[in-house]
């Protein structure tokens, strides 16, 4: 059990209120047409699965039932933060630069 | 030393007060090359090494396990063994499976303590029944024994269930397996464990592997915590953590790691001579020989390696297993546990070679995994010996998240995940 802010409510509720909705920042080919089935697979199927710091999408679905992205620690559950994604991906992308 | 066990070597030993037992299995030093490394000595992993030995004829063998051998979710299982799967392609893994369970004890000369007590998957909705008779009538198709039952024949066999209609999900049938029924988790462990030792197969605990030596696309060997090993063939049976071997040889994987949870009762007098399962109110209850009631759990649904999960999916359980038997609703609870389960798209393992020459995996069993043991080892040997799958792990590949030709056992995975 964890408690998670959701950056919309500005509130800190329970897990319970949430619905987990998968690694964050999956980008979709832009042209589904011509890509190739390997490429549309691994979009489709791969996951990072990663054992430490995680970038994944919630839903608050008995809040605001708005979505939002957590980082949070899949070895002992801590949270790393919580952001839109417009906000996350600012963050993201920077912390990915840096890596 | 002999090594096989007998009533005469207990009634020996037991004239000289049991001291004169040696350990089950080797622990020697890990040496500097191997034909083939397996790693993870859970149930699957020990089950490939020792048939590697036994069919194959490999005898320069490891199995390396980070922790202790058999202590991840081999031990951390509700132990339900069946095969009344729905596809043909996953109902014919499974029964292979269930097959060389029947004669395990014998081919080990361990007791795994595999008890035929029948499997109901209970329905509680009309579209429930719909899929039993469905999923009943292609395990008949596939020669596997099942039979669909209405409420009365289920109470006539477990009289202490509930199948008043006053329930939130009155229970109007079920499918059984006769054949169906547990196993004894830690010992099959054990036993295949002393079964490929005696074959000559080296069983390295407290080993990690640290890093993979792939030169060119092809398996030269492993960077471990008890030095490197030279192999041009690994398999890799790490379940949870199949993602982080994965990542070593740099592949991706359709995997997800979530806990699954287990919880198990103080002892009872015997009461459920059965295993009742119910896909619908989520819960799945048999009884040990011990007398504990053993109750399985669904999946937290968020991605995790912590081996506990959140306690309102017990809750969940808990309530269903009260409505299914309302005389469980003060049995004490002893132990709860978490293990962690790498799910698929299709919720079917993946039983493949990989684009790495001579790198192995074995993973995505899910949440149904322990079942599978003895099939599962007995195909991934032949995987690894022949580096060709077996013909009953074909359409177990790793291709199939490329070709879409997904096998959706959802329906019968037992836990919906």
């Amino acid at each position: 059990m964890f408690v998670m802010q959701c950056p919309h409510c500005c509130e800190a509720r329970e897990e319970e209120e949430f619905s987990y909705s998968g690694e964050a920042f999956v980008a979709r080919p832009s042209a589904p047409e011509t890509e190739s089935d390997e490429n549309w697979g691994d979009y489709l199927f791969m996951k990072r699965n990663v054992k430490g710091w995680h970038w994944e999408m919630w839903g608050h679905s008995s809040g605001c039932r708005k979505f939002f992205v957590v980082k949070r620690n899949t070895a002992n559950h801590a949270i790393g933060g919580a952001w839109t994604l417009a906000e996350a991906r600012k963050v993201y992308d920077a912390e990915e630069a840096n890596a | 030393m002999k090594k096989d066990y007998s009533i005469w070597k207990l009634l020996s030993q037991g004239l000289k007060n049991h001291e004169g037992w040696t350990p089950a299995w080797r622990s020697p030093e890990i040496k500097s090359s191997y034909d083939v490394v397996i790693i993870g000595a859970g149930g699957h992993g020990l089950a490939t090494a020792y048939y590697l030995a036994k069919e194959h004829g490999i005898k320069n063998i490891a199995v390396l396990e980070k922790g202790f051998l058999g202590g991840g979710n081999t031990a951390r299982n509700t132990t339900i063994v069946r095969s009344n799967y729905l596809w043909d392609e996953a109902a014919m893994l499974y029964e292979h499976s269930l097959k060389l369970w029947e004669g395990l004890t014998e081919d080990l000369n361990f007791n795994v303590m595999f008890s035929q007590r029948g499997v109901f998957n209970l329905g509680h909705t009309l579209q429930d029944m719909r899929d039993i008779e469905r999923r009943v009538n292609a395990n008949n198709l596939n020669g596997i024994d099942a039979l669909a039952l209405n409420a009365q024949e289920v109470k006539d066999r477990i009289p202490m269930i509930n199948i008043s209609k006053n329930t939130r999900f009155p229970i109007l049938g079920a499918s059984f397996q006769p054949r169906g029924g547990v196993a004894r988790h830690d010992a099959v462990a054990w036993g295949f464990a002393r079964a490929a030792s005696n074959y000559g197969v080296d069983i390295i605990e407290n080993c990690e592997v640290l890093g993979m030596d792939i030169v060119n696309g092809v398996m030269k060997g492993l960077q471990t915590s008890k030095g490197y090993i030279a192999t041009s063939k690994v398999g890799c049976v790490t379940a949870g953590h199949s993602s982080v071997m994965a990542k070593a040889a740099g592949i991706r994987m359709p995997l997800e790691s979530h806990p699954l949870q287990a919880f198990v009762s103080e002892s009872l007098k015997p009461i459920l001579d059965t295993v009742v399962m119910s896909n619908a109110v989520h819960g799945y209850v048999s009884q040990s020989d011990k007398g504990e009631l053993v109750i399985g759990a669904g999946i937290d649904h968020y991605l995790s390696y912590a081996q506990r999960g959140s306690p309102h999916i017990i809750e969940h359980t808990a309530a269903a297993i009260i409505e299914l038997f309302p005389m469980f609703s003060r049995v004490r609870m002893n132990r709860q546990w978490g293990g962690i389960v790498d799910t698929t798209p299709d919720a079917c393992p993946i039983i493949s070679k990989t684009k790495v020459k001579g790198l192995y995996f074995n993973c995505g069993w899910g949440t149904g995994g322990f079942k599978a043991t003895p099939g599962s080892g007995n195909v991934f040997a032949h995987t690894i010996a022949n580096d060709e799958p077996h013909p009953l792990n074909a359409a177990f590949s790793l291709d199939r998240f490329t070709s879409g030709k997904l096998i959706d056992e959802h329906g019968a995975a037992g836990v919906a995940h």
